[in-house]
């Protein structure tokens, strides 16, 4: 079966455009199979979505439950991970905690890779008057620092995830779309998209069909190596008290009420660090592996 | 389908690079221009193409002025190989998608047919309809920059350098290809080079460029033999000979 | 003798095997004009990098000789090859765009080719910049020190390249596609240069290029080679009359100017000539 997959996928003269696709799949997989690091970070990140989805079924509390006689409990055998202040399973809410952070995340990056793409694509593509509008407003975003601005702008509006979400997103955006630009750059005068405009296609085919495509890989290696950033920037919100609310189990926000036992009960606080790292640390080596794989000036 | 350029002028930002160029080719014919690098020859053929837009003058097919923006239909009529068959098609398409473009964007229906025309038009083998252009060789780029063209069915085929990245036995197969195309789909040729053998194997009308402008224009005929006038048509000529000439 | 190349093998390994590309190569140079030819792929250009050990790391080299000058390449040490790269041997490539620091004004490059080899003060070799800028001459080489890179032609790039090439007085040069990238006007000045000074100056070169017409015009002898072997080994003068079926059909499926041909005659591969 899978060699049967293997000989029909790597075909050198495939007979369809599934099987020309599938090919350049399975080729992009076999490189990076071939990175060790990338398969850890792949392997760590994929158990940490998995706990995240099965979440309800592996945990052993519920993340609410306070037992308020048992705080601060060292690990053991009724609680895996030990308690926290209020006497509520570690554990369980390392898991859900995953589903709080991991979500803010894919959200973040839902919303601002196709727009750092889009932004950078159109001034790279047109040039001229529109380029000067959208890498100005760019410029702009860019000239703040990330979280003081994602803290006055959650600090306006209300705290919470969504606004956590809404801030991260609104400050991520801008080196995507300058990347893109540059790529763009690159590709605008080249010959095939000569031959594309000979085709009588509108500008906006070429660039949603034909360079976007091309600026894609990178954005994803770009996206891969941030995502610890924007972990780490969620996190802080939560720590600051400006993203997810308590009761909420955000690893950031688990931080920061444990604060104050990092001298006494240190596993408390330490294990939604440990948590954030792995994590961190993980989309970090994948971002790498990619890189290898999918960044054809590596090639 | 006749081609006029009357007085064409093309400049980018303050430098004119196009310093009124007039010439016309007859239906069916094949017209050469040839020049060093600079002189402006292929930015003539672009803004024919409609690949520039700081021109003036007239370009006109057929007797009908092309407009500074052309109509999508326009593409049907006039295609362009480029120079560069490394550079000229999209490095992560495959050649299908390549080829069905231009179809899908003037709404043609039996796409799969065409490709399969265009591909045994220009002798590649079916199976290199589903591979990605760095699985081919050179040669085998720049027959699928041609049947790119050809998809559109059309009149005009204008040809930018088409060999000069070749070896030069692939080049003659190329040439053999393109001198095939014309007769059996009877298209007008304007191609621009800066190898007189090469124009003069495949054009009748050569025309001189230098600096911006046309200089001259001669029959392939009297190329060959020496008949011509201007003093940078005959350095071109004297050097082309001396290399042919045995050492 | 100041080239030795006996039994060369080249090849890349990757993740898929091993893939030669040189097979068996011998060539001999001395204080003469060697062309090597053959169409992309052949092998020429890595023969060349080859003897100043200007290949990849993943690259497999394997030599009953490799030498220059009776040095032993094989063998020789980075260091070792450092005194003979840009000193004894210069290496002129196809585009001097990417050749020359964009950032430097001509005359200060030049002017650090020679004192890297020649040593001396600044003046002095500034001095020294000129006259080589002279010597390949350019006619105005005071104006021209003083320009940046991206203010020349082609072609007056690729002189200020061989004045580079020339300051430490080479043995030899190796001139990979000098003239590909210019004009043809250009082209014949700067190979007619490139004859004379290695003329005058009794140095050997190595030119590598895909046109045979225009080697045998500019060498003494000529090698023909073809996926990584050498078809051939003929005087220049004669290689219009060469008997290899390989030159010969590569000869005939050139246009011509003054011999029209109706139709091109194509190359018939034969797998014989690679017994």
């Amino acid at each position: 079966m899978t060699s049967a997959f293997r000989n029909w996928a790597l075909s050198e003269t495939p007979s369809s455009r599934r099987q020309a696709a599938w090919g350049n799949r399975y080729r992009a997989w076999l490189n990076f199979k071939g990175n060790p690091l990338g398969m850890i970070g792949l392997t760590i990140i994929a158990i940490f979505v998995l706990m995240a989805i099965l979440a309800p079924l592996l945990a052993t509390h519920n993340p609410a439950t306070q037992e308020l006689g048992n705080r601060l409990a060292a690990p053991s055998a009724a609680h895996w991970l030990g308690t926290d202040e209020l006497g509520r399973d570690v554990y369980t809410r390392i898991l859900y905690g995953a589903r709080v952070t991991l979500g803010m995340v894919i959200a973040v990056v839902v919303l601002v890779a196709p727009l750092g793409l889009a932004i950078g694509c159109i001034a790279g593509y047109f040039g001229g008057i529109v380029d000067t509008i959208l890498m100005r407003i760019t410029d702009i975003f860019l000239a703040f620092p990330r979280l003081v601005l994602a803290l006055a702008f959650v600090a306006a509006l209300k705290p919470g995830v969504e606004s956590a979400v809404l801030a991260i997103a609104l400050t991520a955006w801008p080196p995507y779309a300058r990347m893109a630009r540059a790529e763009t750059l690159t590709v605008r005068g080249s010959d095939f998209i000569a031959a594309y405009r000979l085709t009588g296609a509108s500008s906006w085919r070429i660039i949603f069909r034909h360079i976007a495509p091309l600026c894609t890989p990178s954005l994803i290696v770009r996206v891969t190596l941030d995502m610890s950033s924007i972990i780490i920037t969620a996190a802080s919100l939560g720590f600051l008290g400006m993203g997810a609310q308590p009761p909420s189990p955000e690893w950031g926000a688990m931080i920061a009420t444990a604060k104050r036992f990092i001298f006494e009960q240190w596993w408390v606080p330490m294990i939604p660090a440990v948590a954030i790292l792995l994590v961190s640390l993980a989309f970090n080596f994948l971002g790498d592996a990619l890189r290898d794989v999918l960044d054809p000036k590596g090639n | 389908m006749t081609i006029e350029i009357d007085n064409l002028r093309i400049s980018f930002g303050d430098k004119e690079v196009v310093k009124g160029v007039s010439f016309k080719v007859a239906q069916g014919a094949s017209f050469g221009i040839v020049g060093e690098s600079g002189s402006g020859k292929s930015t003539v053929l672009r803004a024919m193409a409609g690949l520039n837009n700081h021109w003036s003058g007239r370009i006109a097919f057929s007797g009908e002025d092309a407009p500074l923006k052309r109509p999508p239909a326009f593409f049907r009529k006039v295609q362009m190989v480029f120079q560069d068959p490394y550079g000229s098609l999209h490095p992560r398409q495959t050649i299908d998608r390549i080829l069905s473009e231009l179809p899908l964007v003037h709404g043609m229906n039996d796409i799969d047919a065409r490709i399969a025309r265009v591909l045994s038009a220009v002798a590649l083998p079916q199976s290199a309809r589903f591979r990605f252009p760095h699985q081919l060789s050179g040669g085998q780029r720049q027959r699928v920059a041609i049947a790119r063209a050809l998809i559109a069915e059309p009149q005009v085929l204008l040809l930018d350098e088409p060999t000069s990245a070749l070896d030069v036995s692939v080049q003659a197969e190329i040439l053999n290809l393109l001198a095939d195309l014309r007769v059996e789909q009877n298209l007008t040729y304007v191609m621009v080079s800066h190898n007189l053998s090469v124009i003069s194997h495949l054009c009748s009308h050569v025309g001189v460029m230098i600096d911006g402008h046309m200089v001259e224009q001669v029959t392939a005929e009297d190329l060959r033999l020496g008949n011509v006038q201007h003093a940078h048509t005959r350095e071109l000529r004297t050097l082309s000979v001396e290399l042919e000439e045995p050492a | 003798m100041l080239v030795e190349i006996q039994n060369l093998h080249i090849g890349f390994q990757s993740r898929t095997g091993f893939a030669p590309a040189v097979k068996g190569v011998s060539l001999k140079l001395g204080t003469e004009k060697l062309g090597i030819v053959g169409e992309s792929g052949s092998g020429k250009s890595l023969t060349a990098r080859a003897l100043m050990k200007l290949l990849p790391k993943q690259t497999r080299i394997e030599a009953d000789r490799l030498a220059f000058d009776g040095i032993d390449i094989m063998s020789a040490s980075e260091r070792e090859m450092r005194q003979i790269r840009g000193k004894r041997a210069g290496f002129i490539l196809q585009d001097p765009k990417y050749s020359l620091n964009p950032v430097k004004t001509i005359g200060s490059q030049v002017a650090e080719a020679w004192r890297t080899h020649k040593g001396g003060s600044k003046r002095q070799a500034l001095e020294a910049a000129i006259t080589l800028l002279e010597q390949v001459k350019i006619r105005d080489p005071k104006k021209v020190a003083g320009s940046y890179p991206h203010e020349v032609s082609g072609g007056m790039g690729q002189r200020v390249m061989i004045a580079m090439m020339l300051a430490p007085d080479p043995e030899l040069l190796i001139a990979d596609e000098p003239t590909s990238a210019l004009d043809a006007t250009v082209q014949a000045e700067i190979l007619r240069l490139i004859e004379e000074l290695v003329s005058e100056r009794g140095m050997g070169l190595l030119l590598i290029s895909h046109d045979l017409p225009l080697v045998s015009h500019f060498c003494d002898r000529v090698a023909v080679m073809y996926a990584g072997r050498v078809m051939e080994e003929l005087k220049a003068s004669e290689l219009l009359s060469a008997q290899h079926p390989y030159t010969r059909g590569l000869l005939n499926c050139m246009p011509s100017l003054i011999h029209p041909k109706e139709r091109l005659p194509v190359l018939t591969r034969d797998p014989e000539w690679l017994k």
